[in-house]
Order: C-alpha cells, then sequence, then structure tokens
C-alpha cells in the first residue's frame, strides 16, 4: 500500500471515530475509557512481528517485552470493561411492591 | 544479453513485494478494524454494549491470530509465554480493582500502551528488516523514520505522563499542581527540540539499523516532556489529563500503523485518537474551560482565589441525619448529586439504600450527573451501577437541571463546585460560566460535608451553604447516609 492509501485510511476513520463516539451515551464513558484502551493495544501486531523475527537480538526482546505489556492491557482492558457493563441495570418494570403510596 | 540492471529491479520488486501483502491478510486486519468500530459502536446504549465489547474481543483475536500465521516464528515459544504472562497479570487485576479506583486503573493502562509503542519503535529501529522499511540504500525509509519518530515520542509522553497522572490519582503524588519556574518555556523548548531532531533523523543519509542517536533523543526527551507536561496539572483536571492521554495512546497506535501498513491499526488508532479527543473536548466544555487553559496547568494552585472576601462569618444552618430524614420521608421529588466525595467514601451502596427506602416512602428518587462529577468521565456513573442504582434513574445535566424548580430536596453529597451558583453570577470566579446544577432553586438543599473549612477543588466558597434552605450534613459521606438510613427504618 501506498503512503497516500493509508492516509486515506487513517482520516476517513477519523471521521468514522468522530461520529461513533459522539454516539456514546455519557453513562457509558468510564467503560468508553477501558475498552478503546484495550483496542489501541492493537500495537501487539507490531510486538509480535519484531518478537516474531530472527536475528537481532535486542529487538526481539524489546518485541516480547511490547507482548507482554500489549497483553496486560488487551486482557485487563477487556475484562474490566466486561465488569463495568455487566452492572448496568435498567430498572424492574413490574415493581415488585407496586407504588407504595 | 547482458541483462546486470535485473539485480536491482528484482531488489525492488522484493521491496515492494514486503509491503503489498496478501489480500487475504490485509482483508483479516480490515474485518478487525471494523469489529473494532462495532465495539464502540455498541456503547451507544447499555443493552448493546456487553455486545460491542465482544466484538472488540473477537477484532483483537483476528488481529493477533493473522499476525502469528503470517509471519516467520523464529520464536513462537517465547511469544506464548509473553502472552501469558501479561494476560494473567491484566486479567487478575481486571477482577480484582475496586470500582472507585477505576481512573487511577485507565491510567496504567495508558502507560503501558504507550511504552507499548516505544518498544515497538525501538525495535523497528534496530531491526527494520522485519517491519519490511529497510530501503535499497540500506538506509530505514525516510517516511518510516517519520512515523516511527512520531510513534516513540507520542508513545513515551503518553507513557510518563500517564505514570504522573496515576500517580496523582492513586494518591502516591499529591493531587496539588507542581509549578516548575519558566516551565511554559521549557515545554515549548522541548517540543522544538523534538520536532528539529525528527527532522533531522528524516534527512540524515546515515540511518541504517540501529544507526542514529537522534532516535535515542526524541525518545528520551518525549519521556521528559511527558513528565513536564502533567506536574502543574492539578487532581480535578485529570479526567481531562486522563482522556488526553487516552488520545495519545491511539495516535501512538495509529503512528506504528502507518510504519506497517497495518489497516487494523490505523483504523483503531483514528478510533481511540478521536474518542480521547472529544472526551477531552466534553470535558473541557463542561468546566468552560479552553483545552489550552487546562493542558498549561496550575489551576487549583492558590486557594485564595474566588471574589468573596467576607466569607468566613456567614451564618449557616447545620442539621442532623433525624432532621434530613424527616424532609426526605416528605418529600415528592428527591435530586440526588454525587461527586468525589462519595467515591472518596464509598458511599455509593448506602446511598442506593437511601434512594430505595425513599422510594418506599413513595419518593420519587433521580440522579443527576455533571460530566465532570469524580475523577473521569463518567466515573459516577460506574459507581451508581456499582450500587445496583437502574441506569434510567441516572440523569445527565441538560437533561435534569429544569426539574430543581420542582424538586423538594436537592441531595448534594461530595460534590461542590458544580453545584456552585457563582458560576453563573459571579464574573470574577474562577469557575464562571461553567455549566452547574440550579439546586438553589429545590425547596430544600441537603449538603454532606466534611465540615464547613473546605472548599471545592477550585477553591472557591460556595452560596449554597449559606441559603436559607439550605442544611447542611456534616460528616463523613458514608456515615451519614448510614445514619439517615437507620432514621428512615424507623
Amino acid at each position: 500500500m501506498d503512503f497516500i492509501s493509508i492516509l486515506s485510511i487513517f482520516v476517513l476513520a477519523c471521521f468514522v471515530g468522530y461520529y461513533v463516539v459522539w454516539s456514546v451515551t455519557p453513562a457509558l464513558h468510564t467503560p468508553l475509557m477501558a475498552v478503546t484502551n484495550a483496542i489501541s493495544s492493537v500495537i501487539i501486531v507490531g510486538a509480535l512481528i519484531a518478537a516474531a523475527a530472527a536475528g537481532v537480538p535486542a529487538a526481539k526482546w524489546l518485541g516480547l517485552l511490547g507482548v507482554v505489556l500489549a497483553s496486560v492491557n488487551i486482557f485487563g482492558g477487556f475484562a474490566v470493561t466486561a465488569r463495568m457493563l455487566a452492572m448496568y441495570k435498567k430498572k424492574e418494570r413490574p415493581a415488585p411492591k407496586g407504588e407504595g403510596k | 544479453m547482458a541483462m546486470q540492471p535485473v539485480d536491482t529491479a528484482d531488489l525492488s520488486l522484493a521491496a515492494d513485494a514486503a509491503h503489498a501483502v496478501n489480500p487475504w491478510v490485509a482483508a483479516a486486519y480490515l474485518v478487525a478494524g471494523v469489529l473494532f468500530i462495532l465495539a464502540l459502536r455498541g456503547l451507544s446504549s447499555p443493552a448493546t454494549s456487553r455486545a460491542g465489547n465482544r466484538f472488540g474481543m473477537a477484532g483483537m483475536m483476528i488481529a493477533v491470530v493473522t499476525t502469528l500465521v503470517t509471519h516467520e516464528l523464529a520464536t513462537l515459544g517465547e511469544i506464548l509465554v509473553a502472552i501469558a504472562i501479561g494476560g494473567t497479570i491484566g486479567f487478575v487485576i481486571a477482577r480484582r480493582i475496586a470500582m472507585t479506583a477505576m481512573p487511577q486503573l485507565v491510567a496504567a493502562f495508558h502507560s503501558l500502551v504507550g511504552l507499548a509503542a516505544v518498544l515497538v519503535a525501538a525495535a523497528a529501529f534496530l531491526n527494520p528488516d522485519a517491519f519490511a522499511i529497510l530501503g535499497l540504500d540500506g538506509n530505514i525509509l525516510v517516511v518510516s523514520r517519520i512515523e516511527m519518530a512520531l510513534g516513540a515520542a507520542i508513545g513515551a509522553i503518553t507513557f510518563s505522563g500517564s505514570v504522573i497522572a496515576f500517580a496523582k490519582l492513586n494518591g502516591n503524588m499529591s493531587g496539588k499542581p507542581i509549578l516548575l519556574p519558566a516551565r511554559h518555556a521549557i515545554n515549548l523548548g522541548t517540543l522544538a527540540a523534538i520536532v528539529v531532531l525528527t527532522a533531522l533523523y528524516a534527512l540524515s543519509g546515515d540511518a541504517g539499523p540501529g544507526e542514529g542517536w537522534t532516535f535515542w533523543a526524541i525518545v528520551a526527551l518525549a519521556f521528559a516532556i511527558g513528565f513536564l507536561l502533567i506536574i502543574p496539572i492539578g487532581g480535578a483536571d485529570m479526567p481531562v489529563v486522563v482522556s488526553m492521554l487516552n488520545s495519545y495512546s491511539g495516535w501512538a497506535a495509529a503512528a506504528m500503523g502507518f510504519t506497517l501498513h497495518n489497516t487494523a491499526m490505523i483504523v483503531t488508532g483514528a478510533l481511540v485518537g478521536s474518542s480521547g479527543a472529544i472526551l477531552s473536548y466534553i470535558m473541557c466544555r463542561a468546566m468552560n474551560r479552553s483545552f489550552i487553559s487546562v493542558i498549561a496547568g496550575g489551576f487549583g494552585a492558590d486557594s485564595s482565589g474566588g471574589g468573596d472576601a467576607a466569607k468566613v462569618d456567614r451564618p449557616w444552618k447545620r442539621g442532623s441525619a433525624e432532621d434530613a430524614a424527616f424532609l426526605l420521608k416528605e418529600a415528592e421529588n428527591v435530586i440526588i448529586i454525587p461527586g468525589y466525595g462519595m467515591a472518596v467514601a464509598q458511599a455509593q451502596h448506602v446511598l442506593r439504600e437511601m434512594g430505595d427506602q425513599l422510594k418506599e416512602h413513595g419518593v420519587n428518587v433521580k440522579y443527576a450527573i455533571h460530566p465532570v462529577a469524580g475523577r473521569m468521565p463518567g466515573h459516577m456513573n460506574v459507581l451508581l451501577a456499582e450500587a445496583n442504582v437502574p441506569y434510567d434513574d441516572v440523569f445527565e445535566l441538560e437533561d435534569i437541571n429544569h426539574e430543581f424548580a420542582q424538586a423538594d430536596v436537592a441531595f448534594v453529597i461530595g460534590a461542590n463546585d458544580v453545584v456552585n451558583p457563582a458560576a453563573k453570577t459571579d464574573k470574577s470566579s474562577p469557575i464562571y460560566g461553567m455549566p452547574v446544577f440550579d439546586v438553589d432553586r429545590a425547596k430544600t438543599v441537603m449538603f454532606i460535608k466534611r465540615s464547613m473549612g473546605g472548599v471545592g477543588y477550585s477553591g472557591v466558597d460556595n452560596d449554597v451553604f449559606y441559603m436559607d434552605q439550605t442544611m447542611m450534613l456534616l460528616a463523613d459521606a458514608k456515615k451519614m447516609v448510614e445514619e439517615i438510613n437507620k432514621a428512615l427504618a424507623d
């Protein structure tokens, strides 16, 4: 891919991000931060490439360390998001006790 | 005939081929990118959010597996061990962390993304061949040098900035701003130096694998500036800082995506980058402050601020838990306004019990949340959700503010600046122009506060304390609500 097609993807993705994020309900802004954190760890792709390559040991070790850090984030980020999202509950409509007054 | 030039043509084809990836691989990364978009889209409502999170996990799985199956793996065992170590640590932390500690957790996670970006950039610098960014002249491609330098710099800023944010949020460091003399000059000078060094590195003739001290200098300066940028910013401005660092971690991933020509990384980086930027904007708007003024720091350093000179000896009324319980029981509409103080006192569970008791008495109970309440965007919503408050009882500022005129009780617990009418009337106040709850229009205001001495983060006195209809409930938030609960049960 040449630079300009990559740039096109990037610019269009910024616009997608803009509209998608504005549609996130403010009540879920904390899970939003946690999940963006998890997905930004897709940088693990770069760390895997570095770790997988033979030849330069220093680069391999840097890559492996990157894999560890990104994995903390991926597993931690998705797990903590799932934990938070599981807490958001709707009011049970048929109130068990009826109107009090 | 003599076709000597074929060699070089072959070479250039080889370099192209390295970048012209298999279309199926490119498609897999694209699918991962789309799944990440769906993950964020799911957050438009709590009902769809859990499915969204699963889309995110699926996207990550696809990205990782695709990378592993399409690369020559010299070290699969070590990679799996690395993933297992990191994954276990992350998973255990995610299970154990208290919901009130979420802001520092997010800051800590940001720092890891930042450091990972630096490591990837450094690995690419040392072994450009593996990343297919080595030019024919034996130097790293110029455009890749710029992308790497940018990725490393943003990653380093994210790392050191997030470490400071973590220390401030976690209480390892005072939340007070630390102001160095001439800090703006130092910061701008460092930024300029990073830009100049990036240009030097890009234009350098010797930029083979691991060549060029400029790269390391860029990383070192970027670490320094992340630190310098965040130390002058005070505790309550942390929602903006955490959002901003969230955004940076995205831009760092995007920059590395450019280096790797990887669609999943570029799309994700753009999503995360815009997400953090929008959150910062929302936070700044909710404080009526410009992003620049927040980032310049120093807010809340001088607690003598505020227009009121004679503020010490004004009369105010103290109430007891019994008085509060009596009024609450008789009320028709109660609006509860939680703030950071509720999180500190861990009072969300007893607060929900109070809400439940009031509902049994036929009281209409609603919760009102200011965008900057707490230490990160949506902090209060998570805590209330943790305490089992249904999310349709929780309202945003603009949706509920007109209801205070009909409210019998506005119950302020651990919030202060977000209910200060000075923001509407006093032009000399540092919080002037900030949108606030109109609690002064409620029939009764109950204000839980530790003591009369302390003022809110902004250091501004609050006229609500001294109003006729205000009842000050001076105690630890959790204890006070527990006592109210007891009195309500009697």
